[in-house]
């Protein structure tokens, strides 16, 4: 049951708010999000911060071994005490993608990039944070929201790791 | 449960809504014993941080008692009273274990978020959108709160509710802004916004030795909070001439450090206000940003501004020039709470720090919608609503 007070309502003002928000983001000199490019070599990076000989010795994070032959790893220490960098690529390395693609979870490497970041939480804090089922009231069908759910179901594998 | 939830632009509802459960081995779960409304909510309200969804649960400043406990939690027990700090952090990130405790590598499980925002993602927040997580909040009975043991703490037997509830965000986020703008024995401290955060800052700049600390506002009843429970001076900005008056009161230097504490919805008289709220309504900016360029232009050269208040994305006409050639140095960030609650709470106790009349007016969950309406108009002299969801 839901009683709401409107103080001025605007909620059809949301699904276009949202949109310019998105373009704002964007760097207009590049026409693009920023830094939303990827690295010729195909390497995704994280730095864990654990010891590069704990991390060696260490089983896989499921995550990444259940990749098996199909990625290369890296391991090597970070500079100045910041820990260790986890490096993954893939092996038949996809042709570049569209940073639209990237942001928005729909790249070749969408679910190795969410592997690397779950791995890099089971080595540092020993589980993966979970947020859903979390609660929440009725949940009504707006253009803004579609969106928003959209990009948050995407957002695990999403971004410019 | 019922909930406060965020029903659409400048629509607040009050619905059921499933009780959390423990989902984490580190999760605990708090029953709320007071949760307070926050400017910065006032953003998620007016759509200027659009990744909301309808029937999201507001709130983050919040305390309560311990309900449930995650197996692999070990300071916390069923029973506890405690203060949670807003953010989600793991503790355990390089970030975390440098106190810069709200760019958590771990606390925010949709980072392709506010990677494309704002290069990289930050930790989590309560109650603040599905950028910051898409945590529920806590206007509600119970809470879930990841990473138990390292985002909640122990309110001392002689602090009260009232008191500690502001230990979880306004007082750390006050703190975070004059510990990392640097202020130093001697300062003089000017801080942009006398409301709970602004206040804390003040309240901070003052401890940490500044030799004079000036409030600026616009509301009289703020500023009278600000002399009377900060012990800070106040200038009313809608009275005097705000860089005037500080070059004057620092013998025409200019404060050493300006802190603002007003964020992306900024007020000032004048055509400078209309210009910013016809670019910030078009989208041609996100953010207006008027505080921010007053502290820039009236800090002291090689002084330090900080930017306490929320910001989302872009503004315009940003002074860089008097950034560059004043060599000022210019800092931000969200709270790094969990470094500073413990000697938030151990001020509280000591009455070095006190807090409970930012809660100027404590309703139940059912009066949500009130609630924000008075806080948003300021209503009734409201300088925070607070609810009590036991109530």
């Amino acid at each position: 049951m839901t009683s709401s007070t409107t103080v001025a309502s605007r909620a059809a003002r949301a699904g276009g708010t949202l949109a310019r928000h998105v373009r704002t983001a964007f760097d207009p000199s590049a026409g693009r999000p920023a830094g939303s490019g990827q690295p010729a070599s195909g390497w995704l990076v994280v730095t864990v911060l654990r010891e590069e000989s704990d991390i060696e010795n260490s089983p896989l994070p499921a995550p990444l071994a259940e990749f098996g032959d199909r990625v290369e790893l890296r391991v090597r220490s970070g500079s100045d005490g910041k820990g260790t960098e986890l490096a993954a690529r893939l092996r038949d390395q996809p042709t570049s993608s569209s940073a639209l693609r990237r942001l928005s979870g729909k790249d070749p490497q969408a679910d190795l990039r969410s592997a690397l970041r779950r791995a890099k939480q089971i080595l540092e804090v020993g589980e993966v944070l979970v947020v859903d089922p979390t609660p929440h009231g009725e949940r009504t069908l707006t253009p803004g929201g579609a969106f928003v759910e959209a990009w948050t179901k995407a957002a695990p594998e999403a971004g410019v790791l | 449960m019922r909930a406060v939830t965020w029903r659409g632009v400048n629509e607040i509802g009050v619905e059921d809504v499933p009780e959390p459960m423990i989902l984490n081995d580190q999760d605990i779960i708090v029953e709320v014993g007071l949760s307070a409304t926050c400017g910065s909510d006032l953003h998620l309200l007016g759509g200027y941080i659009p990744t909301m969804r309808a029937g999201d649960v507001l709130g983050h400043e919040f305390m309560g008692t311990v309900a449930e406990v995650g197996r692999s939690v070990t300071k916390h027990h069923v029973g506890d009273r405690v203060v949670v700090v807003s953010f989600t952090s793991c503790g355990q990130c390089w970030y975390c274990r440098q106190g810069l405790w709200s760019l958590c590598d771990n606390g925010n499980p949709n980072p392709g978020i506010t990677e494309a925002l704002w290069g990289q993602a930050i930790g989590g927040c309560y109650g603040y959108s599905h950028a910051m997580g898409g945590w529920a909040g806590s206007h509600a009975r119970y809470i879930r709160v990841p990473y138990g043991d390292q985002g909640a703490f122990p309110i001392p037997e002689n602090v009260s509710d009232e008191r500690a509830l502001f230990a979880s965000d306004a007082a750390p986020t006050g703190w975070t802004g004059a510990h990392q703008a640097g202020v130093q024995h001697g300062d003089v401290v000017a801080v942009w916004g006398g409301g709970g955060v602004g206040q804390m800052a003040a309240r901070a700049a003052m401890l940490m030795g500044a030799d004079r600390v000036v409030v600026i506002d616009r509301y009289e009843n703020r500023l009278e909070q600000v002399r009377t429970h900060i012990g800070a001076e106040t200038l009313d900005y809608e009275a005097v001439d705000v860089p005037a008056e500080l070059r004057e009161m620092s013998g025409g230097r200019g404060p050493d450090v300006c802190i603002e504490a007003v964020g992306m919805e900024a007020h000032t008289p004048g055509a400078q206000h209309v210009y910013d709220q016809v670019k910030q309504q078009m989208r041609l900016q996100t953010d207006r940003p008027a505080a921010v360029r007053e502290a820039i232009y009236a800090c002291r050269k090689g002084g330090t501004v900080f930017t306490l208040g929320v910001f989302a994305g872009l503004v315009d006409k940003f002074p860089l020039g008097a950034v560059m050639n004043k060599a000022l140095t210019l800092r931000g960030a969200q709270q790094h709470g969990h470094r500073y609650i413990p000697e938030i709470l151990e001020l509280m106790s000591r009455d070095e720090v006190k807090t409970e009349h930012l809660a100027t007016h404590v309703m139940s969950l059912e009066e949500g919608p009130k609630g924000y309406a008075m806080f948003k108009n300021k209503e009734d002299g409201c300088v925070r609503a607070v609810f009590r969801p036991a109530s």
